[in-house]
């Protein structure tokens, strides 16, 4: 193509006091495609997006839209330009509908009273037009967060921005919201808009982009003006640096007696009992569509919510109902599938963070915390699950979160007595590099005869990691398949509703 | 350029010129409030007259006695991102209660007992209903304020209640090497609540909660009993201050402590605790406790109206503030 490209980056370089975000970053996309971003978390494609989006002023360098310098100073510039930059962290007004929140600061009005009527035609108009399943009428946070993403994009296209950018689109998705987002952005391309897409999940990016670029601390480290005939082991291995080999790493191990039994548990909202068992030195996981009730079950069986029937049993030693405390003195843990919410205390020290639990067994005089000792435990497991922290006095907040994934591992791991640890989507929002050390963690307490239970919404990943994999759907465990015999076709179909095919889920 | 050598441009951040410079505002943020401190007394010391002498910062400490010792577990009570609007109501109720007990009884013992019994009761209660029923701290203890208010003017039925034992004078006037037993007393409460927080799995559970209250819960903290301890031993506490200041009073006065919950939460800020809850350092209060009692004492010395002296504090209040919060932004970044 002779004209000039849709978008380019040209030389881009962005510091902050003492870190530099990006340096000499250049490349280019054309109008009508889908442009992969890929990179560790922390490899500067946010910052990237953020400059794009006009939230940044860039040190060095510019942005051009078909051949033109722009010098966006505000978010309100770049939306003026016609780009579109669509943060995973959504900004919408939860308590208006989808018409007003589409329409916001432009609502039709009449006699100065807003026109419902016609606003109301208007937006079901286009929201047909583009083909999106929507009630214009609902209030967003009556929605799913796949449905908020929705409303975001058609905000954006509704705005004629010619250029969007999505950051991290589907890792809240379900399957099938994650198609309709899918067909809509083939929509858009077919449309002429260019389009940036950044995700960790690889399968995604061979599914969606035409072309490639990959980031690795602030720099671009990689082109690929086409996927065609590009592995995934060549796209990882350009990200990390390094050949990281099987990202799975799965060997077959002995599994002991059973550790973990669960019968019969309900609790306000697993209505139907839930039974399963998991032995000494065995990794199952859980896989099932959102709402498909693992966590609920997960969180039933170590008492964050209220176990209103059932048993769970650990070593054959009952573990009191609705007890977390006791959960934890019988050696039954769990990292929670919100790390930012429920995982981490974002303004106490990775040291903490990591001692929390397991320093009431070294207390001094039975009443004074042992300094000396849980500077040790902490400062082991930084080095042993190579947790990137400048110090363990550092507030944890600071750290990326993979990092904190793995502090937050490093607390159960510091239990002496860790028996069965439950894992909720511990890779979610992790960089390809991360989620491979937390399997090595995973494989290891297996290898020491812990239980692991681990819920995950990537497929790949639970076929990969999984000793067993257990199928869930709508609160129920509706197939169970080991190692061998899972496959993509099979877990899905199980997950699957009734009535659903799995060509068409995803 | 090969892989190996962008990465390592990408790690050469800092020169060691930066470190030394960036610990240099470490230290400065970590004691700017100490250093301030110090700064104040010593302009005080030259400028104003009398300031600086033995008698003075005896009188200066008796005088921020009480603020001194509930600050130590209102501290806790603002660490775990929880309120307590009732303390000052607390303070007066335990001075009336205190009095007529040991008027009805002959006994000052019995007096302080039943006083620090219906103290915690007070505290206990608070904490229940927060931790238990779920109910927000700021209208709790909003409603036990004037409940307990109420209950001190009942009581005493609005008059001063003298109390005829002189044995408790002793209570707030006596002197233990040079120094008055409140202070005593305070200094003793700035040492064991400073090592509950530090240096115990109470304290570091109360920062946990405040930090991140499920995360705390679902990492084994018993969140509704830590809860319910902090204001119990808060309840314990302001009646302390209550006993102590009737006794320096010689009476139960019903009207006592008026606005004293806010000069106490004022010197926890001051001090550097967040309101957001899972920061909180001794120190700080403790250094919070003598800006706000310093002031003060110097207003007086230089017969500043007491009407201005709402102005000072309430400023001094709002600057601390923004300081902090400048403070927060940077770290943030």
């Amino acid at each position: 193509m002779g004209s000039a490209p849709r978008l380019e980056f040209r030389h881009i370089g962005k510091s902050f006091p003492g870190v530099r975000a990006l340096s000499d970053v250049s490349f280019a996309m054309r109008a009508g495609s889908v442009h992969g971003l890929l990179g560790e978390n922390g490899a500067g494609k946010s910052t990237m997006m953020k400059i794009l989006g006009g939230e940044y002023i860039p040190d060095e360098g510019a942005v051009a839209i078909d051949g033109d310098v722009q010098a966006f100073r505000s978010a309100a510039d770049a939306i003026g330009a016609g780009v579109a930059v669509i943060h995973q962290e959504l900004q919408y007004v939860p308590e208006l509908s989808v018409m007003e929140n589409l329409l916001l600061g432009r609502l039709p009005t009449r006699f100065g009273l807003v026109d419902r009527r016609r606003a109301l035609a208007w937006t079901r108009e286009r929201l047909d037009a583009l083909g999106v399943d929507l009630d214009p009428r609902a209030k967003l946070r009556q929605l799913s967060i796949g449905q908020r993403q929705m409303v975001e994009i058609v905000k954006a296209i509704l705005r004629d921005a010619t250029i969007l950018a999505l950051d991290e689109p589907t890792s809240s998705l379900s399957h099938r919201e994650t198609d309709v987002l899918f067909r809509l952005v083939r929509d858009l391309r077919a449309q002429g808009k260019a389009m940036i897409y950044i995700s960790h999940r690889l399968d995604e990016i061979f599914e969606l982009c035409d072309a490639a670029t990959i980031f690795r601390d602030g720099r671009k480290v990689a082109d690929f003006d086409t996927l065609e005939g590009v592995t995934r082991d060549t796209l990882v291995q350009r990200m990390v640096g390094r050949d990281i080999g099987d990202i799975w790493g799965y060997k077959p191990r002995e599994h002991g007696d059973v550790r973990l039994s669960v019968k019969d548990v309900t609790s306000h909202i697993v209505q139907r009992p839930v039974s399963f068992d998991v032995r000494a030195g065995e990794i199952v996981g859980f896989f099932g569509l959102v709402g498909a009730g693992r966590s609920e079950v997960m969180r039933a069986v170590y008492g964050a919510d209220r176990r209103l029937s059932g048993t769970v049993t650990v070593d054959g030693k009952p573990v009191k109902a609705s007890h977390i405390r006791d959960a934890i003195r019988h050696g039954l843990v769990f990292c929670p599938e919100d790390r930012k919410e429920e995982g981490i205390i974002g303004v106490r020290s990775v040291a903490e963070n990591i001692n929390i639990s397991a320093r009431r067994n070294h207390l001094t005089a039975g009443l004074f915390v042992n300094d000396r000792i849980e500077a040790k435990t902490a400062d082991s497991y930084i080095e042993r699950l190579r947790i990137r922290t400048p110090h363990r006095r550092q507030e944890i907040r600071l750290l990326s979160g993979g990092n904190q994934q793995k502090a937050v591992l490093s607390r159960w791991l510091a239990e002496k007595d860790l028996r069965v640890l439950i894992v909720d989507e511990p890779t979610r929002g992790i960089d390809v590099g991360a989620k491979n050390e937390i399997y090595n963690v995973l494989y290891e307490l297996a290898a020491h005869g812990v239980a692991v239970v681990m819920i995950s919404s990537e497929l790949p990943e639970v076929l990969g990691v999984s000793d067993r994999v257990i199928a869930m759907c709508h609160g129920r465990i509706v197939g169970q398949f080991a190692h061998g015999e899972a496959n993509e076709q099979n877990v899905l179909a199980a997950a699957l509703p009734e009535g659903t095919t799995a060509t068409n889920a995803r | 350029m090969t892989d190996s050598q962008a990465a390592a441009i990408g790690a050469t951040r800092e020169t060691p010129a930066a470190r030394r410079r960036a610990l240099l505002w470490q230290v400065v943020d970590d004691y700017s409030l100490i250093l301030i401190f110090i700064a104040l007394f010593a302009v005080l010391s030259v400028t104003v007259q009398y300031f600086f002498s033995w008698d003075n910062m005896v009188g200066l400490l008796l005088s921020v006695s009480q603020i001194g010792m509930v600050s130590c577990t209102m501290m806790f009570c603002l660490a775990s991102r929880d309120f307590d609007l009732s303390v000052g109501s607390t303070v007066a109720f335990a001075g009336v209660f205190c009095a007529i007990v040991a008027n009805a009884t002959g006994s000052v013992a019995i007096g302080v007992a039943a006083a620090i019994v219906a103290g915690g009761l007070v505290g206990f209660v608070n904490g229940a209903v927060i931790a238990k029923l779920k109910i927000n701290a700021l209208i709790t203890t909003l409603a036990t304020m004037e409940i307990v208010r109420g209950l001190a003017f009942i009581s005493s039925q609005g008059q001063a209640v003298g109390v005829t034992n002189e044995a408790f004078f002793t209570l707030g006037s006596a002197e233990l090497f040079g120094l008055p037993v409140p202070v005593w007393v305070t200094l003793a409460c700035f040492a064991v609540f400073g090592v509950l927080l530090n240096k115990t799995i109470y304290g570091r559970n109360t920062l946990a909660i405040g930090g991140n209250p499920d995360a705390a819960r679902l990492a084994g903290v018993a969140v509704d009993r830590v809860r319910i301890a902090i204001f119990l031993i808060q309840g314990v506490v302001a009646a302390l201050a209550g006993i102590i200041l009737a006794s320096r009073m010689t009476s139960g006065q019903p009207n006592a402590g008026e606005g004293f919950e806010l000069n106490v939460i004022s010197a926890c800020v001051l001090g550097g605790v967040s309101l957001m809850g899972g920061r909180a350092t001794i120190s700080g209060v403790i250094v919070g406790v003598l800006i706000m009692g310093t002031v003060q004492n110097a207003m007086s010395l230089m017969n500043i109206d007491a009407f201005y002296q709402y102005l000072v504090r309430g400023t001094i209040l709002l600057i601390a503030v923004l300081v902090d919060q400048l403070k927060n932004r940077r770290q943030a970044r």
